[in-house]
């Protein structure tokens, strides 16, 4: 029984426009899952969904959230503050309480979890989840199942769609063993018909979503996206090893490619992953190679090999706090500088950052196609945040985006030289036949246009420029930058990466408050856009927001980048390590700091 | 096609000796790697692979010069990392027939771990390390078989630390053909590249070979002509199928016995890995790429 004596009055149905609901439990209680079912759900409903989770560094579990931004219009960022917690344990309540909003509703395990009897600030609604969720599928369950039954709840609570939830449940179950679906239906049951009105007067409903219910959106996290996007930019081989939080898509690729015709290889170290994913490419079909943190590190002196040999690959960095084995599991972008300058030497490669779940697809197979036409190793950077979070999003166009690829071994005419000077290089894999007989030599030594050493004065400075130039030329053919908001005005902020949502977020509110600011979210790192400079010249000032240190000098690494490249003193620095994503005050208090509004005139 | 035509050096559909080479090595006069060079020549010539097809990888050392040297496609890798390198080009190309040459620094030292896996994976190449137990290109320092009392520049007094066994090394990390050959036999190392090379799955090669600047004479004892003793392997005393013999051919005294010390039939990565891809695409009905991913796709709506 509802442990909240409280006057019976109907329930009223409540308009909202989104929720943001936190799970708190334990990882083994399946708390994943329901958040995947809600989002996957979301996206089936034509409402925008966010997810947001932890997970303990440990493997036999330990306290996990998982948190679902859901409702109709944009959803940008995961939410600063909950309007809704479901604690399952009193560390959950202990631990979260303090995120759930004034006015929220705490929804809670009542066997285990015993509120503050003195707080007032919001609802608190206790059910007996475990001793319910045991009647319903008989006691061998033991407590598991009670996610089921507090999806239930949140069901009735949210009148979410029953309907397309349990078409949900047996595409995810149908497979097994039929009890197990039975099981799932009976606990969500058990939620579902719980009398939750008798204790929460309220029903909530979201608004309407304007497209029709068969949109084509697809709901995915940003590792599997970005796993997608590999497949559909033609890469076809790959070779990883074991790391947080790369590891997906590895595991994702090696499921995957056989399929495809391809091979991805668990190597047995970091060293060899690369050096055989270049082998790959080499061969003439363009790779991938991947990790997370130190494993980066690691990988860095094949990388130069690649830059100095000329070879396509594909690089994904899953970044995570550093430094060392750092914070595995929390998000940081600490490794921008790494991505760019991280191998021996002047090494020029290309740096790309996907900006939400839905880009991890775009950008990916982006990176494929800079590899192959600059033959260049290009890095792909993602976050812990953009890992494991779940999106929904317009299904890509396959018709125009899939590249199938292709190995080229045609013949090669007899001028043909692997490093010639007067164009940017393609090798001929093994298996060209050359007319003239001689066949060529790829190296990390420097070489003539043969690809023979030399360590000929002038040929370094050559063989230098035309390795720079090349990228250089990239940033001529990339696409303008886009500002979001005011072309001009007070203050641009500028991104990259996973902090697209909550930047864009606080832009929106910033201009609904009549500032005049504008966004810009950097995908191309290294080059960078050309067009930057004159952007930011329209803007008193610049401020760059991003998740990693102010180091010695008191700026993050993209804003000492831009500093250093336009001398523009308006560039300004807001960073932050301290593993988590970057809430909406967090930019707004960081906006008013270097430029407050009551100086404004509107 | 090109309007000023470059002397022909290899000729499509014929392997010559002439054809093979290209810069002159680099190696200081009397360097045992000459030979294990010629003999590489003179095995390609007798095996007829298609130029075009045939790959020649080296990691770093004196010794990894060796691409540079022959007229195939070639790459000269980074210290230490040829194999899993390799690995990725066989792995990629069934097509390709992939030779890797190396020191004992990129074999047994900074590499020593890709050996033992490029072993148990069973990848389809053929790997020659030119043993010489010394640094040569960095000029005398002490390797991994450097043998105990050798005067080196990390260790003038002597080397104490016991050396890798090479052999034992090589058994131990599950190859599935391993042989010993001597640079100055070139007949007999002749014979081990070819049964490499045939060899289906990962074969591996210790050539001594001599470094005339930094360690002088230390393969007399297994040359002849030096005084010392060639031995063969007898193979029909010796099953090169049986690991526990194998074994005890890895322990015996210096200079031990050359020839095939093990060969075992195992399926290869490549193979493996290609009857996986055929019985996948089996079960997905042969779909085309974007066909497959829609409904990769399809699933996640």
């Amino acid at each position: 029984m509802p442990q909240n004596s409280a006057t019976p009055t109907p329930a009223r149905e409540e308009l909202i426009r989104d929720a943001v609901i936190r799970l708190s439990g334990n990882s083994q209680d399946g708390i994943q899952s329901i958040g995947g079912f809600l989002a996957r759900l979301a996206g089936r409903s034509a409402q925008e969904v966010m997810t947001y989770m932890t997970i303990p560094a440990t493997i036999s579990g330990g306290p996990s959230i998982f948190q679902v931004r859901m409702g109709t219009g944009e959803v940008l960022s995961a939410g600063d503050e909950a309007d809704f917690l479901l604690a399952f344990y009193q560390h959950s309540y202990d631990n979260h309480i303090g995120f759930l909003k004034e006015g929220g509703v705490l929804l809670y395990d009542s066997d285990h979890v015993e509120p503050d009897e003195g707080e007032s600030r919001f609802l608190k609604v206790g059910v007996p989840i475990s001793a319910l969720t045991v009647e319903a599928l008989g006691g061998s369950s033991r407590e598991k199942g009670k996610n089921l039954f507090a999806l239930g709840l949140l069901s009735r609570i949210f009148k979410l769609d029953v309907k397309k939830l349990r078409l949900i449940f047996k595409e995810r179950f149908g497979g097994k063993a039929e009890d197990v679906l039975r099981n799932v239906n009976l606990a969500f049951d058990a939620g579902f018909s719980y009398p939750i009105d008798n204790v929460l007067h309220r029903y909530y409903a979201f608004h309407e979503g304007t497209e029709d219910d068969d949109s084509s959106q697809v709901t995915m996290d940003g590792n599997t996206a970005l796993t997608l996007g590999l497949i559909a930019g033609g890469v076809r081989h790959g070779s990883g090893y074991p790391i947080t939080p790369w590891s997906t898509i590895m595991e994702m690729l090696r499921q995957q490619l056989p399929k495809y015709g391809g091979v991805f290889v668990q190597a047995e170290d970091e060293l060899a992953a690369v050096s055989m994913a270049i082998g790959f490419s080499y061969a003439g079909n363009l790779a991938v190679t991947g990790s997370s943190g130190p494993g980066i590190s690691l990988k860095m002196e094949a990388l130069g090999w690649a830059t100095m040999a000329e070879i396509p690959l594909v690089v994904v960095n899953i970044q995570r706090g550093g430094p060392s084995t750092g914070l595995p599991t929390n998000v940081e972008q600490s490794d921008l500088l790494q991505a760019i300058y991280g191998s021996h030497g002047d090494c020029p490669r290309v740096v790309l950052a996907a900006q939400n779940v839905e880009d991890c697809f775009y950008i990916a197979r982006e990176a494929c196609e800079i590899a192959r036409l600059y033959s260049v190793p290009v890095f792909v950077l993602s976050d812990m945040s953009l890992a494991s979070r779940i999106e929904a999003f317009d299904e890509p166009d396959l018709d125009e985006l899939m590249i199938e690829p292709k190995l080229d071994t045609v013949d090669r005419p007899a001028d043909f030289k692997p490093y010639d000077l007067r164009r940017i290089t393609h090798h001929a894999p093994p298996g060209s036949w050359v007319e003239g007989g001689v066949f060529p030599q790829v190296t990390g030594l420097e070489h003539d246009e043969s690809g023979h050493p030399s360590a000929n004065p002038q040929m370094h400075v050559e063989m230098m420029t035309k390795r720079r130039e090349k990228i250089q030329k990239l940033a001529d053919a990339l696409p303008a930058s886009q500002v979001f908001g005011d072309k001009e005005g007070e203050v641009l902020v500028v991104g990259w990466g996973s902090t697209w949502g909550p930047i864009r977020e606080t832009v929106i509110r910033e201009l609904d408050r009549g500032r005049k600011v504008g966004h810009l979210q950097v995908r191309y790192l290294n080059p960078l856009p050309n067009d930057l400079g004159e952007i930011f010249r329209r803007f008193e000032k610049i401020l760059v927001v991003e998740m990693n240190n102010e180091g010695l000098y008191g700026y993050g690494q993209l804003a000492t980048l831009l500093r250093a490249r336009y001398c523009n003193p308006g560039i300004r620095s807001l960073s932050k390590t301290d593993g988590l994503t970057f809430k909406i005050k967090e930019i707004m208090r960081g906006i008013e700091a270097i430029c407050p509004s009551q100086t404004t005139s509107k | 096609m090109s309007s000023a035509p470059i002397a022909a050096k290899a000729e499509r559909g014929v392997l010559t000796k002439k054809g093979l080479q290209a810069d002159h090595p680099t190696w200081c006069p009397g360097c045992g790697d000459f030979a294990v060079l010629a003999a590489y020549y003179k095995t390609l010539e007798k095996l007829k692979l298609p130029q075009q097809n045939i790959v020649t990888l080296a990691g770093i050392g004196c010794s990894s010069r060796f691409p540079y040297f022959v007229n195939t496609h070639g790459a000269h890798f980074i210290h230490g990392r040829s194999l899993p390198f390799a690995s990725g080009v066989s792995m990629a190309r069934d097509d390709l027939h992939v030779f890797v040459f190396g020191g004992d620094g990129d074999g047994f030292s900074i590499g020593g771990n890709h050996l033992d896996h490029a072993g148990r994976k069973n990848f389809r190449l053929t790997y020659v390390i030119m043993d010489n137990f010394v640094y040569g290109l960095t000029k005398k320092q002490t390797s991994p078989t450097s043998p105990a009392g050798f005067k080196s520049k990390t260790d003038p007094w002597g080397v104490f630390d016991r050396p890798t066994n090479p052999m034992r090394k090589l058994l131990s990390s599950g190859a599935t053909f391993v042989a010993r050959t001597h640079a100055t036999q070139i007949k007999h190392m002749m014979e081990m590249y070819e049964r490499a090379a045939k060899h289906d799955g990962f074969s591996v090669i210790e050539v001594l070979s001599e470094c005339v600047e930094f360690y002088k004479g230390a393969f007399d004892a297994g040359n002849p002509r030096k005084g010392g003793a060639f031995e063969v392997i007898d193979e029909t005393e010796h099953d090169v199928g049986d690991m526990a013999a194998a074994l005890a051919l890895a322990e015996e005294p210096w200079p031990g016995k050359f020839g095939v010390y093990y060969e075992s039939k195992h399926p290869t990565k490549n193979q493996l890995e290609r009857d996986l891809i055929e019985a996948t695409r089996e079960k997905q009905g042969q779909k085309s790429d974007k066909e497959l991913l829609l409904q990769t796709f399809a699933s996640m709506r």
